[in-house]
């Protein structure tokens, strides 16, 4: 039963790195990014062919991951996303739509549809036992990893002046340029980093979902837009948030229901749009 | 003349644009006549006529009423397993079958419009995906009604108990389809004229100010919903009669996806849209990916990233000169 509750919030956790840049993108910028998965599909390839190509070791994949993913998003959004940030929502979707079905054929055309394996290091592999609880030391790895990033973030939004940047140029784009924000500046490196920490989710996620393969983006997508759409647009809390309810939920009724499979996080998911309509953690509801 | 137009004026404009068009005409014509000419491709047109009806469903949801839908399967898959659990059942005479099977789809439609009124147009996006991943889980998690995994393989009596439509009937199958499409695409014409249309049409332009002119945006908003529920029904139970199967793909994302892909890529809001752009997407996929079968989903996705930087309207307004400035509106106002 804990064991099951670690798994989750470990799974959680991976999900909310991988979404959390889709959360600002979306929450903050309020761009729909239907191909947030392809970047971190890209970290994780990144990662695979240090890792198996070059005998990279595992530990320096993973910023390796980041940087890869974080100039890929830089350069994207420069080129392309910059002229659609006010566009329509469904101009945004059926763009980024285009970008995944771009993304996963070149993806299979240089490494082929096989999937490509990150492998974990001794010292992070194996089980013991706390407390009657059964811990994954690989998953404990990412409970850490993530939960530093988190907080990083977080203190990052909140306590620097970049952040406070941030966020009045996401209420007021008008308003905070003519103040004198560079605001092109700055969402082109909020941009970089949540593609950054996409990439290093998906190094970190490669081992436990069995290798990263051309079909990740849409496989993961709708993960990522669930988290989102639960947890609100508050940013990093409500991300967290929807990632470990996500999580819990997903591994918990695998395990115990099987039979019916990822039906409980889509009518959770419904549920929750029912009642908040904006996500449980959503700007502007007084929290 | 006074500023405002004279009644009589307004109504001979309407009437002027319910008129039929010759093209139209020959638009219907040059189908019966392609089926007939090539019977041995009777299974792709047969394809696109249904993929066409679909996206007219995602039309009359998108284009004239709005609302921004990425799960508009999920009444097509409701369509394709009524309309096989009820010929497993024994009700083995197809118009029947298709008619329930819609009636359900409509009736789901129906259920669930209420929850797309309130919200961002994100929580509409996840709700209605979220809707159809969960009828998916519900139809694989019942594989008593719906054979899981394995899905439904039907058997049907012919058409009118005269023209079988399993697979050595493949050109009555496509005949059978066109008529069903032709019926419920007159029935749009005439709905998106009426009265009900326009009132659709002004509340997508300024929902504010039609309600200011006593428009009840919300009733008229889920009937058109449960509308267009009915039309996807009738598309999926098609598919599953004319191919005599049913599988979990129904229900899938990608499938909401391509017909939205077709809607935008033949233009929103004039109803032959999804069929002309179901049309192209069936036949530059079926093209791709007999070229380069790995790597055709490539070839989808580089027009649609361009047609979006260049702009929809700008596109849509080149092949319309003629009405430029109402085309642009049109197909811009989709998105709002």
């Amino acid at each position: 039963m804990l064991t099951i509750l670690f798994d989750g919030v470990a799974y959680g956790m991976l999900l909310f790195v991988l979404a959390c840049g889709l959360s600002v993108t979306l929450g903050l910028m309020n761009f729909v990014n239907l191909a947030h998965g392809a970047f971190a599909m890209a970290g994780g390839y990144a990662a695979a062919v240090l890792m198996n190509r070059y005998g990279v070791p595992f530990l320096a994949t993973l910023p390796a991951a980041f940087a890869f993913s974080a100039v890929l998003g830089v350069i994207l959004e420069r080129t392309l996303y910059r002229r659609l940030y006010g566009a329509s929502r469904l101009d945004q979707v059926l763009f980024t739509i285009g970008l995944v079905f771009m993304a996963m054929p070149i993806a299979n055309y240089f490494l082929g549809d096989q999937p490509r394996p990150v492998r974990v290091p001794a010292f992070l592999s194996g089980r013991f036992e706390f407390a009657g609880i059964g811990i994954g030391v690989y998953r404990l790895f990412i409970i850490a990893v993530c939960g530093a990033i988190a907080g990083a973030l977080q203190s990052f939004l909140i306590g620097t002046r970049f952040g406070a940047q941030l966020r009045p140029a996401v209420d007021d784009r008008r308003v905070a340029s003519g103040l004198g924000i560079d605001v092109d500046r700055l969402f082109a490196i909020t941009f970089a980093v949540g593609c950054g920490l996409a990439g290093l989710g998906g190094a970190l996620a490669a081992d436990i979902v069995g290798g990263i393969d051309p079909s990740f983006p849409v496989k993961f997508m709708v993960s990522f837009l669930i988290v989102v759409a639960i947890g609100g647009s508050n940013g990093i809390l409500g991300a967290l948030l929807g990632a470990l309810l996500l999580g819990v939920l997903d591994v918990a009724g695998k395990y115990y229901v099987p039979s019916i499979g990822a039906f409980i996080i889509y009518a959770v998911m419904v549920a929750t749009l029912i009642i908040r309509p904006h996500g449980l953690l959503s700007r502007g509801s007084g929290r | 003349m006074s500023v405002a137009l004279p009644a009589g004026a307004v109504s001979a404009h309407l009437n002027r644009k319910a008129r039929w068009r010759p093209i139209e005409i020959v638009f219907w014509l040059a189908i019966v006549a392609l089926i007939f000419a090539v019977p041995s491709r009777a299974l792709l047109i047969n394809e696109i006529l249904l993929a066409g009806l679909f996206a007219l469903s995602l039309d009359l949801v998108l284009g004239y009423a709005g609302i921004v839908s990425l799960g508009q399967a999920a009444f097509f898959g409701v369509g394709a397993y009524g309309a096989g659990i009820l010929a497993n059942a024994g009700l083995t005479e197809p118009i029947l079958g298709l008619v329930i099977a819609s009636l359900i789809a409509g009736a789901l439609g129906l259920a669930t419009a209420p929850l797309l009124l309130r919200g961002s147009d994100l929580t509409r996006l996840m709700v209605t995906l979220g809707i159809s991943l969960l009828l998916g889980e519900v139809a694989n998690a019942n594989a008593w009604a719906t054979g899981g995994t394995d899905g439904l393989s039907i058997a049907l009596k012919p058409v009118l108990g005269l023209f079988p439509i399993d697979f050595n009937g493949q050109r009555n199958a496509a005949l059978y389809s066109l008529i069903v499409l032709f019926i419920l695409f007159m029935v749009a014409r005439r709905l998106v004229q009426s009265p009900f249309g326009l009132s659709i049409h002004a509340i997508r332009e300024n929902r504010l100010r039609s309600g200011a002119l006593g428009v009840s945006a919300s009733a008229r908003l889920v009937a058109i919903y449960g509308i267009a529920a009915a039309y996807a029904g009738a598309a999926g139970a098609l598919v599953a009669q004319t191919t005599g199967l049913v599988s979990l793909d129904v229900f899938d994302f990608h499938r909401s996806a391509d017909v939205l892909l077709m809607l935008i890529i033949g233009g929103v809001g004039y109803l032959y849209g999804g069929l002309i752009g179901a049309a192209f997407f069936i036949a530059l996929r079926d093209g791709v990916s007999s070229a380069t079968p790995e790597y055709w989903e490539f070839w989808i996705g580089l027009p649609l990233v361009v047609l979006v930087l260049v702009g929809r309207d700008r596109i849509g307004a080149f092949f319309a000169k003629a009405i430029a400035t109402r085309g642009a509106s049109l197909i811009g106002g989709g998105a709002a």
